[in-house]
């Protein structure tokens, strides 16, 4: 079989496992559309790994391959196939989806378990899973803008899953709409880009570009403007600053979407993009500024937000946003490789995190808060070292694979010299907060003394909570409708979830080895004939910095997980000393639990407005204008017309005999007169 | 007598019954007058048939005889039936079809 | 002679529309017109059309103006245009009034016609129509001469036929129709949406209600 035709397969195993468990939503029972989506998506993942073979098997000249399979659009000058790229950029993306969608589909299947939505979160889940390998497939801007909007469908429709909650469906529709912000930022450079290139495929887009499409310059007006709209783009895809705010309240979907979505794929979308538009970039320094230091203010303020954060799902959120602008600094210094591995090693640890933090809040019966938990060491051990591992990868701590990928792109981001020495200084300061919220969130739910739940745990009874409740506003919600499920499942309890869980560990450990600078160089390689035009794709790797870098982030890690330790155990229960501390910084806290009032601005600057907007044209504008002049008035006409035309109507016999009458005197009068 | 005297009494006969049917109020009397307009329209007719020669003109008077008579029947039949329902028997009144 | 002849019969033609126009009485009308139509018989005779004249007397003037005979006497119809307006009103209490055109019309309708007169006299005299002012086509007695009652049949059965036809049928619907119009109904009661038309408190009389009743189906 050919490359490409393991790239159809790719798209088709999904969009099976959507389409059967979506008709099959009355006749299937149990739990068979778990099982069903789960294996759909495997079987992509081998078909994906055929493809990897398959694309290996290409001299490295040869191994960009389009196949189209019939002609999409063709009209007004824009020519647009029905065609998927297989590369392997692709490839490396399609390998990442389909590992971690098999393994999060796997875990589902147990916290989903007596869920009423069960089949229809099956169905959701592989739609999503479809439209992001659609999104990275794309072999032209058509199907990559199909692809972006589908992918935001789908992630509305999961975050909105348990729609009896108010809380959820506002959540999706705050993503929804910022998501929109991003497509028609997409869509719109596009547009920019085509007005050069006069082509949507992407192959030849680039090429055009190489070719003088732009100019032979750098930085030319109609390139950066597409650039930075495309960047726009990937900030609300990714949840940049300062379209971010609809992450964190994401966090209402179950918490399997939050792992896939919202932290291994959907989120890095907005990494392909400017790596797959690395010629577009490298022409336009301006917008890969933009790019850079918009990573880099994400990261910090992220990290910072995440420092005061107690519900535990958006911790780990702010800490996915956090990575992501590592990863976008990263495509948008030129380290791609870099980039992308990091992209890799985070789905690993940062999937792995969430699905634990799935079993914590199952045993918790349904509770997020980290102030109510505590000491859950004994009763989730599995749990426990699953969070410690993703902990310690998210940390930067060798060897495991954070350590590796993190601080490859802060090398190369320090190698680029110049003003970029900042992003760096950013970067390991990040790091340092990173290792800080990540081990409070740890040491306050697992460490200390064990609150009710874990000693009920350790007895062997699983806590539900008398009175189910929103998670996030603490709420009495009605579940009669038959969702969120009754069942809260824990790792320890159930063998799917510990399997991705284990799976997923292992990747969070060892996938950092294949890596490892000046040693091997295994995703540089592999991903090298996709960057053939890049500039600076070698790393160049100055032993000097090299070491300085990897000895700063390792001493930043430990530094952060020893500061943590003193102020979340050694500080007790009572969290004696990190209320000192917050009561020393107290402006600064305001300003962290707040999230930075990003929320609160955009919802003067934006959101009022439009309202505003909104409110005005309903009550002036149409009801004035349009309701009573222009269809008022064009009625009333019609109807003083008729009206008028109505008196002749009387009725009586002889009024219309006299009408003959005069009628025909008139045309006698007529003919008379032509005579 | 040349044929113009008698179209001259054709058209006075036409336009006397056009008077009655503008002016009278009793439906039985607007449809008598509907007749003397078609009595002129006879008359001139068969001036005409006179004037030339072939009898097409009579033919065709015939005919709106029995029109008329055939007219006559129905609209006499709807009076008849308007008293029966106890309506008063005056065009004026008798306008449901207005507006 | 003829001339003679024409003067009094055309005499008789206006008085007589001239009396259906004017007389209050209804029945006085339909006399006035069964001497219009006499007259005019005369006329048609001057002309030559000796069927027609015929034809004129026996079916208009005999059978339709007895049929409006017939109903006049039926109906009545008081011909007072004041009496009926006093009876309408005390029939159906305060109804509304006629409107002023009505009574507009009477002045209005004299001066449209008076106009219409003028335009036929133009137009069928005063435009020099040569023919108009001789006497006809010659006259050539016989069997089947012209305005025969042979010679209209020959006219009526061989150019005419599809006319004659024609005729033959409508009038086949004009009496069915007839007699569909005028026999007796049922009670109308409910139907009657206006109710001002119908006096309230008056049982009606047997036999004056829907063709239900008229069937049998359904008692007043």
């Amino acid at each position: 079989m050919s490359t490409t035709t393991y790239g159809w397969l790719v798209l088709l195993f999904p969009l099976l496992g959507t389409l059967i468990t979506a008709f099959g939503y009355r006749v299937l029972p149990g739990n068979s559309a778990g099982w069903l989506g789960t294996t759909a998506i495997f079987l992509a993942f081998l078909a994906a790994l055929g493809a990897l073979i398959s694309l290996q098997g290409h001299a490295a000249a040869d191994r960009q391959m389009v196949s189209s399979l019939w002609n999409y659009a063709s009209t007004a000058g824009i020519d647009a196939q029905m065609s998927i790229l297989v590369d392997p950029l692709s490839v490396f993306m399609i390998l990442v989806v389909t590992g971690v969608s098999t393994l999060i589909h796997l875990y589902s299947i147990s916290y989903m378990e007596k869920d009423r939505g069960f089949v229809r979160y099956f169905s959701y889940l592989n739609f999503f899973v479809f439209s992001m390998l659609l999104l990275v497939l794309a072999g032209n801007f058509l199907l990559l803008i199909v692809g972006w909007a589908f992918v935001g469908a789908a992630s509305y429709l999961l975050i909105s899953f348990w729609y009896r909650r108010t809380t959820a469906t506002k959540a999706g529709i705050k993503a929804f709409v910022i998501n929109v912000v991003g497509d028609a930022g997409l869509v719109l450079g596009t547009y920019f880009i085509f007005k050069h290139t006069h082509t949507l495929d992407l192959l030849k887009s680039f090429h055009a570009a190489e070719t003088g499409a732009f100019g032979h310059g750098t930085n030319e007006g109609d390139l950066v403007a597409g650039c930075i709209l495309l960047l726009v783009g990937a900030f609300a895809k990714s949840a940049q600053i300062p379209l971010h705010t609809w992450l964190p309240d994401a966090m209402e979907g179950p918490t399997p979407v939050s792992s896939l979505i919202h932290a291994a794929t959907m989120v890095t979308a907005g990494v392909y993009l400017i790596a797959r538009m690395h010629p577009l970039f490298e022409r336009a320094p301006a917008a890969q500024d933009v790019g850079a230091v918009v990573g880099a203010a994400t990261l910090l303020i992220a990290g910072t937000i995440g420092l005061a954060q107690t519900d535990i799902k958006r911790v780990i959120a702010y800490s996915t946003m956090s990575q992501i602008g590592y990863m976008i600094m990263g495509v948008s210094v030129g380290a791609y490789a870099a980039g992308l591995f990091h992209l890799m090693t985070h789905a690993f640890f940062k999937a792995l995190l969430f699905m634990a933090a799935g079993s914590l809040i199952g045993a918790m019966g349904g509770e997020q808060s980290l102030e109510k938990m505590g000491g859950f060491r004994k009763a989730l051990p599995f749990t426990y070292v699953c969070f410690i591992v993703g902990g310690l990868a998210l940390s930067g701590i060798p060897p495991f694979s954070g350590f590796f990928s993190k601080d490859e792109i802060l090398l190369v981001t320090g190698e680029r010299g110049g003003w970029h020495w900042i992003l760096y200084v950013a970067g390991y300061t990040g790091a340092l907060l990173t290792a800080i919220y990540t081990f409070r969130m740890i040491f306050r739910a697992f460490h200390g003394e064990p609150v009710s739940e874990a000693r009920e745990l350790e007895g062997g009874h699983l806590h539900h909570a008398e009175v189910p409740r929103n998670p996030a506003t603490g709420e009495e919600e009605d579940t009669d409708v038959g969702f969120p499920g009754p069942v809260h499942a824990i790792a320890e309890r159930a063998l799917p979830m510990r399997v991705a869980m284990g799976l997923l560990a292992l990747g969070a450990v060892g996938a950092g080895l294949i890596q490892i600078p000046k040693v091997d160089f295994v995703i540089d390689d592999f991903l090298r004939p996709s960057f053939a035009t890049a500039k600076g794709y070698e790393p160049h790797t100055k032993t000097g910095l090299l070491v300085i870098g990897l000895t700063l982030g390792t001493l930043l890690g430990l530094a952060g997980i020893a500061l943590a330790y003193r102020i979340w155990v050694v500080g007790g229960r009572e969290l004696k000393t990190s209320t000192a501390i917050r009561l020393r910084t107290r402006p600064l806290y305001e300003l962290f639990v707040n999230k930075w009032y990003f929320d609160e601005a955009i919802d003067l600057l934006v959101v009022r407005p439009m309202a505003a907007t909104g409110a005005f044209a309903r009550d002036t504008f149409e009801r004035v204008f349009v309701d009573e002049t222009l269809i008022g008035g064009t009625t009333g006409i019609v109807r003083a017309g008729s009206a008028a035309v109505r008196a002749a109507q009387s009725g009586f016999v002889r009024y219309y005999a006299a009408l003959l009458v005069l009628g025909v005197a008139g045309v006698g009068f007529y003919f008379l007169l032509q005579a | 007598m040349s044929i113009a005297w008698y179209l001259a009494v054709s058209a006075i006969v036409f336009a006397l019954g056009a008077v009655g049917v503008m002016t009278r109020r009793n439906p039985l009397v607007v449809l008598l007058c509907l007749e003397l307009m078609l009595n002129g329209g006879n008359l001139a007719l068969i001036a005409f048939s006179r004037m030339w020669g072939n009898g097409d003109g009579q033919i065709l008077a015939i005919v709106v005889m029995t029109v008329a008579a055939c007219e006559v029947c129905i609209g006499l039949g709807m009076i008849v039936a308007i008293y029966r329902r106890q309506l008063p028997i005056d065009v004026d009144e008798l306008r449901e079809l207005q507006g | 002679m003829s001339a003679v002849l024409f003067f009094l019969a055309a005499i008789g033609v206006i008085s007589g529309a001239v009396g259906v126009v004017v007389l209050r009485n209804p029945f006085f009308s339909v006399l006035a017109l069964v001497g219009h139509l006499v007259s005019l018989a005369v006329l048609f005779l001057l002309l030559r059309a000796e069927f027609v004249a015929a034809v004129q007397v026996v079916v208009y003037a005999g059978a339709v103006m007895v049929l409006y005979v017939f109903v006049v006497a039926y109906v009545g119809g008081e011909g007072d245009r004041s009496k009926i307006g006093q009876l309408g009103e005390r029939l159906r209490g305060n109804g509304s009034r006629p409107p002023a055109v009505g009574s507009g019309l009477r002045l209005g309708g004299a001066i449209l016609g008076g106009a219409l007169l003028v335009e036929l006299l133009i137009a069928l005299l005063g435009t020099g129509l040569e023919a108009t002012s001789g006497y006809g086509a010659g006259y050539v007695p016989g069997p089947q001469a012209y305005g025969t009652p042979a010679y209209i049949g020959k006219l009526l059965l061989t150019r005419f036929l599809l006319v004659f036809e024609l005729a033959s049928f409508l009038l086949l619907i004009a009496a069915v129709g007839g007699v569909v119009l005028a026999r007796r109904r049922g009670g109308l009661g409910e139907e009657d949406e206006h109710e001002r038309f119908v006096p309230l408190d008056m049982r009606r009389p047997l036999g004056t209600g829907t063709t239900a009743e008229g069937v049998g189906s359904r008692t007043p």
